[in-house]
């Protein structure tokens, strides 16, 4: 697939208003062709699957820093779910933890990308995935 | 004027040695913001009129400092936010503090507090008490400062779309300890331009809510006197990828638009421009740093006093709180973070901030634990007791090339200020997002220059460790919290009474109709135990809400 057919929702989940890795991922994405979905900050799990099944979405990708990633996270994939949209695969992006990762994973998500992840990697993911 | 001319000659001269001896060109640099830096600065680059430009500290136009004697006779107040998600653990650790010798308070609110949600809106449950103290009404409040006697400290909030709420709430708990709101100190945030733009509290569209901030100001002016009734905050968009200079630009464009607001009402600049404070963010460059807020601090004075024609010499002075940039510190090798904060503390410190908060070095993860949150206040005594740079004022101060670029960072941020002016102002430029649009684009940029090397980032991009892993110790949530929360509405809606409540939040609803300043019908409600969702449910009903732009 290239990337030019590849639709991601990027979202900030909660009420955390910090949105300058949300937008230079979306731009970051945006400029290596992707289609990005930037639905912004305070949005519920359920408005965040609700635009990505509208948009026929592959990817969404979540961006928390408030320390409440987990239950953002379970709420999302409940909602996914709720709405047969299991096929869409999450990514989360933030100040996580080392030792949140695997909780994550275990939840469902495709890849966390904490702190110090680059724009390069997240980007190299998609395209290998 | 012979000097210059030879002063140039003999640069020419120097230039050329150096340029030979390295056998390379001898390029100029550029500061993190953009503003040259001069290879070696000498006297013709740094050419002012002392008296005009720079003058003496605690004098118009306050280049070197607000204060006539600055930290000669203390330092500057060491401010660390904090909050736990209880108002009872908050509570013990604020006494503590005191104890401690502290005088100054600073309040962390959870994000439903911020955004005006009860713990038990579905919408906000996540959320409860996890980056502070949740408050839901008065309750919580007099639990917060139980034992503290409101006239003995002051105390910072950093609260906006609900501040005029969390004010109510501080001046009712005043009355029943006894305390006249004449003798309440403190600062509440209330800059809700910048939740706009950058922080993202915001709750209602920008008019209502420049409503409630000049409510604020109004009221404050002459019932609360000894309150800084907001703090205007550059922090937050610097944060969000900005320079310096767009910072600044930004802080005070925005400063101009609350000062404009409250003129409007018919209200003497003179009665309330002295309590008008500052925020900003110090990154790493050091001497843009210490430039940026000796160039702020002249701006401010002479808008103040040219544009608005202020006499009072309290009115000019640009009084400012400082953190070091959250931003800044790497997830990898995250001691070097202690590194980065102490050269950003000192940039402060050297700036002449009036108080000062050391981010911990931990803050890549998580809020900080006991430890890292000792070594940041640590930093702070560490510049001050031993360092030495308290015994003079403005140490920089005629610096060849902190004067230049002082006046650099000057130039830049006034050109920047009358491009915000024919763009309609800040209010304007950021309900069309082309504010929030520079700063993303910003951010972007400096990211890209992280990736390609361009700019070094130590332990990031160069000198990194092979397979590192940083399990750092994490502050634990108690997850409990939410549901004591929830308990605790309960009770208080069956033993309040409701009639009262109710009359008090219809009243407010038709105050907020109308052009009244509400701030005594926040009092009337908060005294009547409404909870901070049920006030600002009754006025999102009639300012409508503000749904984020998701301008790329």
């Amino acid at each position: 697939m290239s990337n030019a057919t590849r639709r991601i929702v990027i979202a900030k989940p909660g009420l955390d208003g910090h949105d300058r890795g949300a937008k230079v991922v979306a731009m970051a994405l945006r400029d290596a062709g992707f289609q990005v979905i930037y639905l912004g900050r305070r949005k519920t799990p359920a408005q965040i699957v609700q635009a990505a099944v509208q948009e026929d979405a592959d990817y969404i990708g979540l961006s928390i820093l408030s320390g409440s990633h987990v239950p953002l996270t379970e709420k999302l994939f409940e909602q996914l779910r709720a709405n047969n949209a299991s096929d869409i695969k999450v990514l989360v992006g933030g100040t996580i933890p080392e030792q949140d990762i695997g909780t994550l994973l275990n939840l469902g998500v495709s890849k966390v990308f904490p702190t110090g992840a680059t724009m390069a990697e997240i980007v190299e993911f998609i395209d290998n995935n | 004027m012979k000097e210059p001319v030879e002063m140039g000659l003999q640069k020419e001269k120097w230039l050329k040695q150096a340029e030979a001896t390295s056998g390379t060109p001898v390029e100029n640099k550029k500061t993190l913001s953009g503003l040259d830096s001069p290879p070696l600065a000498t006297p013709d680059d740094a050419q002012q009129d002392y008296a005009d430009k720079i003058g003496f500290p605690g004098s118009p136009p306050f280049t070197r400092g607000v204060y006539p004697t600055m930290y000669l006779g203390r330092p500057w107040t060491m401010r660390q936010y904090a909050g736990f998600a209880s108002a009872d653990e908050t509570n013990a650790r604020f006494k503590y503090l005191l104890d401690q010798g502290q005088s100054g308070l600073s309040v962390a609110f959870d994000l439903p507090t911020q955004t005006g949600y009860d713990s038990d809106d579905e919408e906000a449950e996540v959320e409860v008490g996890r980056l502070g103290v949740t408050v839901d009404s008065l309750q919580d409040m007099e639990k917060l400062f139980d034992g503290i006697p409101l006239d003995k400290i002051s105390t910072s909030f950093t609260i906006n779309a609900t501040a005029a709420v969390i004010l109510a709430m501080y001046i009712a708990l005043g009355e029943k300890q006894g305390i006249a709101p004449e003798k309440l100190r403190g600062t509440v945030q209330n800059d809700i331009l910048k939740e706009y733009v950058a922080r993202g509290t915001y709750i209602f569209p920008p008019a209502p809510s420049m409503r409630l901030v000049t409510d604020i100001i109004e009221y404050c002016a002459t019932g609360v006197p000894k309150f800084n009734t907001i703090s205007i905050s550059g922090y937050h968009m610097r944060e969000a990828g900005c320079s310096a200079v767009n910072e600044v630009a930004f802080t005070l464009g925005n400063a101009l638009a609350y000062v404009d607001s409250v003129l409007e009402r018919g209200i003497a600049v003179d009665s309330f421009a002295s309590r008008l404070s500052f925020f900003f963010a110090t990154n790493n460059d050091l001497f843009e740093e210490i430039a940026k807020y000796r160039a702020a601090r002249r701006i401010w004075a002479n808008l103040m006093k040219d544009r608005y024609g202020a006499t009072d010499p309290k009115s000019l002075l640009l009084r400012f709180h400082s953190q070091t940039s959250g931003s800044s510190v790497t997830a990898e090798q995250p001691l070097n973070n202690i590194s980065r904060i102490t050269i950003q503390a000192l940039a402060a410190v050297l700036g002449g901030c009036q108080s000062l908060h050391t981010c911990s070095y931990d803050e890549a993860f998580t809020i900080p634990t006991e430890e890292s949150a000792r070594i940041a206040l640590r930093t702070q005594q560490i510049i001050a007791y031993e360092s030495g740079v308290t015994n003079t004022i403005d140490p920089l101060g005629g610096s060849y090339y902190v004067e230049n670029l002082t006046d650099q960072m000057e130039a830049r941020v006034l050109e920047k200020l009358d491009s915000i002016e024919q763009n309609g102002g800040m209010v304007k430029m950021i309900e069309q997002g082309s504010i929030q649009k520079e700063i993303t684009s910003e951010a972007y940029e400096h990211e890209k220059k992280i990736e390609n090397g361009n700019r070094v980032l130590v332990g990031h991009n160069k000198f990194r460790l092979e397979n590192e892993h940083t399990n750092v110790e994490l502050h634990k949530h108690d997850l409990k919290h939410v549901e004591k929360c929830k308990q605790g509405l309960k009770k208080l809606r069956e033993s309040r009474d409701s009639e009262r409540v109710a009359a008090s939040l219809s009243s407010l609803g038709e105050a907020a109709a109308g052009k009244e300043n509400l701030m005594p019908f926040f009092i009337d409600a908060v005294k009547s135990y409404a909870t901070i969702g049920e006030i600002t449910g009754t006025l999102k009903k009639v300012f409508g809400e503000f749904r984020d732009d998701t301008i790329l």
